[in-house]
């Protein structure tokens, strides 16, 4: 088997892109962490970011947030190059991000979660209402399932937890969104609420960047996928034209070890994956 | 979507907010429309949400209130002039100084930090005011201002150290502890005792400062009157924004509970001398404080750097400014606390603010059911805690027992609060509540 048309598309910082990032490399000390990484996501468009662990998925996502800068390359945001020096840069700019330990007061409650360092107030005093009432409306256009917004969110389940830190993310109007490994750790009906939601956030015009591991996840939401590995681009696939066994393949960087024969052969047996 | 109707597949991937018409969840306010709410109306509904509450482990104030009236009872039974109206008042005097101190503590303990110094830093800045005001002959006002303003340098100065070098805060503390109490010995110097004059303004206002009762009705009136326009108000603005509502029925009954809780300790008060002007200003700082940790933005983010700093970090909160400040506010409640107890006792002294002040003051906070594990506390907790700790102090004086019964009886009540606290806690995390 070969590897098919997998060449990393050119960065075309055309009409619908919101983010590109042209040639972006990282060390630290006598580790590439990240080496002519070119990426771009439009807006309305989920684009998987996959790869094995220490393919650099996690510092090309906080050099995205501005966690990490860049030692090299260039980033694309609405048309301009940009610089983010923190999280805080990044987030005015439109950038939110979502890490995988969602960043929850357990002991506040829903809707002091959601606003919590941009609380709406009444003059001096915090607008309770007006917050809980903008918390309803925030989570019914996601459709998402909280049982009350009056509650500790030390008492909702995973799958509620990742909602409202995703709600959270949205409420600073991003254009990007990028959900660390969201669907880790929950459960089958867990996951597809939050499955649901990427969608709900593509629907409303957002360029949503999704870290997972998970590939039938990857299948099911995402537009493209963009394989990293050790520290390169190594490919990008759209989703509706592509079997999981390719970027398999791309992922292990080898299209004659265990994982991709094992894939291989089964799809042989089964018929051609859908 | 639903989870209800036998056709309904578990996971409804269609997205659209498919809300059923047909029964009418259309009509519910917004926060009670999710099916698997177990909802709630009404009084009994209160009631009902009450004891679930309790039954999860989040007592609140339930169990000091409990102990309150224990130890009330008890005392009342061992000596028939603990309830009297003389002792009460006795005890509202006995108590303003450590609550006042206790309400720092209970913002410190918020954050998850301990203050170990208060009973130094209300010991020196007494020190500072008598030294000032009675032997430099310094107006009253100037002597109050530098001891206040001493507690919120010292607040500071730990605040500095903890945000910019990491240092624990019961190490900075402890350290305060020893180092305030030295320079309190040294700023009074040899003589070591000075008294306050009797008739300045401020021993008079500790000592023989008391509302009229007329005026302590009237104030009764403006408060419940204050609860029930704000909870109208409240209720009018949920109903606009489509939200539900409490009942009037329900606004109406904990209005008389107020009035109630309010007025039958005025009336005792009042067969003595009556409420004095220095526990008032105890009860409105307590008052002051719950509104600006449950209300503004301020108290928001201290709850949630308590509840979890990298979240707050995360969430653009000035977590540096937050321990800042807070540590600021305690050592500023700490040195107000002093100066209350030094025009109480009309005297300051080498032991001002040493002894149990320190330990009164922290178990107060945790009697009165605020958290040492950070996150969780309230105000009223400094007020609940210094009555129990005070109540244990004056009864036994009545009993005529010595310190020695009070240190052990007081320690076996913080004892009891903290593995409350700790059980509690762990109901909380079963019950998702934590």
């Amino acid at each position: 088997m070969t590897l098919p048309s997998a060449t990393p598309a050119p960065p075309d910082v055309g009409a619908g892109t919101v983010l590109a990032l042209q040639g972006i490399s990282k060390r630290f000390g006598a580790v590439q962490a990240l080496k002519n990484i070119e990426l771009d996501v439009r807006a309305g468009e989920v684009l998987a970011l996959v790869g094995d662990n220490g393919a650099g998925k996690s510092t090309l996502v906080k050099t995205i947030a501005g966690v990490y800068t860049a030692d090299d390359g260039t980033m694309v945001f609405d048309g301009r190059a940009v610089r983010v020096g923190s999280p805080a840069e990044a987030q005015q700019l439109g950038i939110a991000t979502v890490f995988q330990d969602l960043a929850l007061c357990d002991n506040l409650d829903v809707v002091a979660n959601l606003y919590l360092g941009r609380e709406l107030r009444k003059g001096r005093v915090l607008d309770e209402v007006e917050m809980e009432r903008q918390s309803w409306e925030l989570l019914r256009q996601l459709s998402a399932k909280i049982p009350s917004v009056r509650i500790p969110v030390a008492s909702l389940s995973g799958g509620q937890r990742q909602t409202v830190a995703i709600a959270r993310s949205l409420l600073g109007r991003p254009k990007v969104v990028m959900l660390d490994e969201p669907t880790a750790a929950l459960g089958v009906a867990q996951t597809a609420e939050v499955l649901n939601l990427v969608e709900r956030l593509r629907e409303r015009g957002l360029a949503v960047i999704l870290i997972s591991h998970n590939m039938a996840d990857v299948m099911a939401v995402a537009d493209r996928v963009a394989v990293l590995r050790l520290g390169r681009n190594n490919g990008v696939f759209v989703v509706s034209e592509t079997r999981t066994q390719d970027i398999i393949a791309a992922i292990t960087g080898a299209t004659d070890n265990a994982v991709s024969e094992r894939a291989a052969r089964r799809s042989r047996e089964e018929g051609p994956a859908s | 979507m639903s989870l209800h109707g036998s056709g309904t597949r578990p996971q409804d991937v269609t997205g659209t907010p498919a809300i059923p018409e047909a029964n009418g969840i259309d009509q519910l306010p917004a926060d009670l429309q999710d099916e698997r709410l177990i909802a709630t109306s009404g009084i009994s509904g209160a009631v009902s949400a009450f004891t679930a509450r309790l039954r999860s482990g989040d007592l609140g104030s339930v169990p000091v209130v409990v102990g309150l009236i224990i130890i009330w009872a008890v005392f009342q039974i061992a000596n028939g002039s603990f309830l009297s109206s003389r002792n009460l008042v006795n005890l509202t005097l006995q108590t303003t100084s450590v609550g006042v101190i206790a309400l720092g503590i209970v913002l410190v303990l918020l954050l998850g930090e301990i203050d170990l110094s208060v009973g130094s830093v209300s010991g020196l800045s007494a020190a500072v005011l008598g030294v000032t005001f009675v032997n430099k002959g310094w107006p009253l006002v100037l002597s109050l201002l530098v001891g206040v303003a001493l507690g919120l340098v010292i607040g500071m100065f730990y605040g500095a150290l903890y945000t910019r070098f990491g240092v624990p805060s019961f190490v900075i503390t402890l350290a305060g502890l020893l180092g305030f109490l030295g320079l309190q010995l040294l700023v009074l110097g040899k003589e070591g005792s000075l008294n306050l004059p009797y008739d300045s303004a401020l021993v008079g206002f500790a000592t023989r400062s008391f509302l009229s009762p007329a005026l302590a009705y009237a104030l009764i009136a403006v408060v419940v009157a204050l609860y029930v326009l704000t909870r109208l108000r409240t209720r009018t603005a949920r109903a606009t924004a489509g939200l539900s509502t409490a009942p009037t029925s329900m606004i109406a009954i904990k209005a008389a509970a107020l009035a109630l809780v309010l007025l039958i300790p005025v009336l005792i008060l009042n067969g003595d001398r009556g409420v004095s002007s220095m526990f008032l200003l105890f009860l409105a700082l307590v008052v002051a404080t719950d509104l600006m940790v449950r209300r503004t933005r301020w108290g928001r983010s201290v709850v949630a750097v308590g509840g979890n700093v990298e979240a707050a970090r995360r969430a653009g909160i000035n977590v540096r400014m937050i321990y800042l400040s807070v540590f600021a506010a305690c050592s500023t409640f700490a040195a107000v606390g002093g100066l209350l107890a030094a025009a109480r006792l009309v005297a300051v002294n080498q032991s001002s603010g040493g002894a149990d002040t320190n330990l009164n003051a922290i178990a107060a906070a945790v009697i009165g059911g605020t958290s040492l594990f950070g996150g969780r506390g309230s105000a009223y907790s400094a007020l609940l805690g210094a009555l129990v700790i005070m109540s244990i102090s004056n009864g036994l004086a009545l009993l005529s027992l010595d310190s020695s019964v009070r240190y052990m009886v007081t320690a076996g009540v913080l004892l009891i609060a903290v593995t409350i606290d700790s059980l509690s806690r762990r109901s909380r995390q079963a019950h998702g509540r934590a």
